[in-house]
């Protein structure tokens, strides 16, 4: 690439025959990440939905499979599996780590004192 | 002369048009922090609904207004605009504008979709006597969805400013970072709402 880049100039040309590879892999990898959160999704209704669950074991179940389809979402759409995301996985597990202190805290000292 | 090298001057597509840039490159960083910040307020939020849920006065309860087979249509639009904007980035990277911009028109019609189905749900739960401030769990459960709902509507006026705007440039180092910014947005908003439905709706019914 020349030192000048005209960033407004429309990209011409085809991807690389490397990339274009990576990319047929990767709408593979998406799809199949989409049917799994549909059937995530689907089993956590379920197990709400039908009275042959018992509540103690759905609760539980539900919030697993809820953990499980948010990291497939940052890590599959949301690209955070790649390479040169160090800082972007520091970004967001802090603040996962700040938000579950919150919720805990939140919970506590409001619904304790409470109800 | 310097005319004619303006003229010919021509942008090769990279492989990730959106990190070819160094504004590309701060624009993603900046925008995951943004995200980080996100996180803590909808915890805040999410905290404050656990915390209150239980105080319902006489206003009617989570068992009484939600019902599963509204949230269960609404999650699926949800995800489905998530997988539509995946579309939108590997077309973006495949250097077909064209397709960027069909998938992205794609999700913003679900995310219409999704927010038309929201404020119905409101409607119906405000005729079945759950104003704002009924109940504890009324406020905090309006504010948290709500914030929520917001969300997604500033997303789809986002997602919809970008196609107006650049629905004749082609793909540029200067668009493709916007576009890849919005969608990371799309799913973070999405990311919410796996927490929404299964905090708020799975646990007011079946908890």
């Amino acid at each position: 690439m020349s030192s000048h880049v005209d960033p407004s100039a429309p990209l011409q040309g085809e991807p690389t025959k490397n990339t274009q590879r990576k990319l047929k892999k990767e709408m593979r990898t998406q799809l199949v990440s989409f049917v799994l959160m549909i059937f995530i999704t689907s089993m956590a209704f379920l197990s709400i939905a039908s009275d042959a669950i018992p509540s103690g074991f759905a609760i539980p179940f539900i919030l697993l499979l809820a953990a499980i389809q948010v990291t497939l979402q940052l890590y599959f759409f949301m690209h955070m599996n790649e390479k040169g995301t160090a800082w972007v996985n520091i970004m967001i597990w802090s603040g996962l780590f700040i938000a579950v202190l919150t919720v805990a805290a939140l919970m506590l000292l409001i619904g304790v004192v409470k109800y | 002369m310097a005319e004619n090298e303006a003229m010919e001057q021509q942008q090769t597509l990279p492989p990730n048009p959106e990190k070819a840039t160094l504004e590309g490159r701060n624009k993603y960083l900046g925008f995951w922090f943004f995200l980080g910040g996100e996180t803590v307020l909808f915890g805040s939020l999410f905290g404050t609904y656990l915390g209150l849920r239980s105080g319902v006065l006489d206003g009617p309860g989570p068992a009484d207004l939600f019902h599963l087979d509204l949230v269960f249509i609404m999650t699926m639009i949800l995800l489905t605009s998530s997988l539509t904007s995946v579309f939108a980035v590997i077309n973006m990277k495949r250097g077909n504008y064209k397709g960027l911009l069909i998938w992205m028109w794609a999700t913003v019609a679900l995310g219409v979709a999704f927010l038309v189905f929201e404020i119905y749900e409101f409607y119906e739960y405000y005729h079945q006597g759950l104003g704002f401030s009924t109940s504890a769990f009324a406020s905090a459960f309006y504010t948290l969805v709500g914030t929520h709902g917001a969300h997604v509507l500033f997303g789809v006026l986002w997602i919809t400013t970008l196609l107006i705007r650049y629905r004749k440039s082609g793909l540029t180092l200067t668009n493709a970072p916007k576009f890849y910014t919005a969608v990371l947005y799309w799913h973070f908003i999405d990311v919410v709402w796996v927490f929404i439905f299964t905090v708020v709706y799975l646990l007011g019914i079946g908890g």
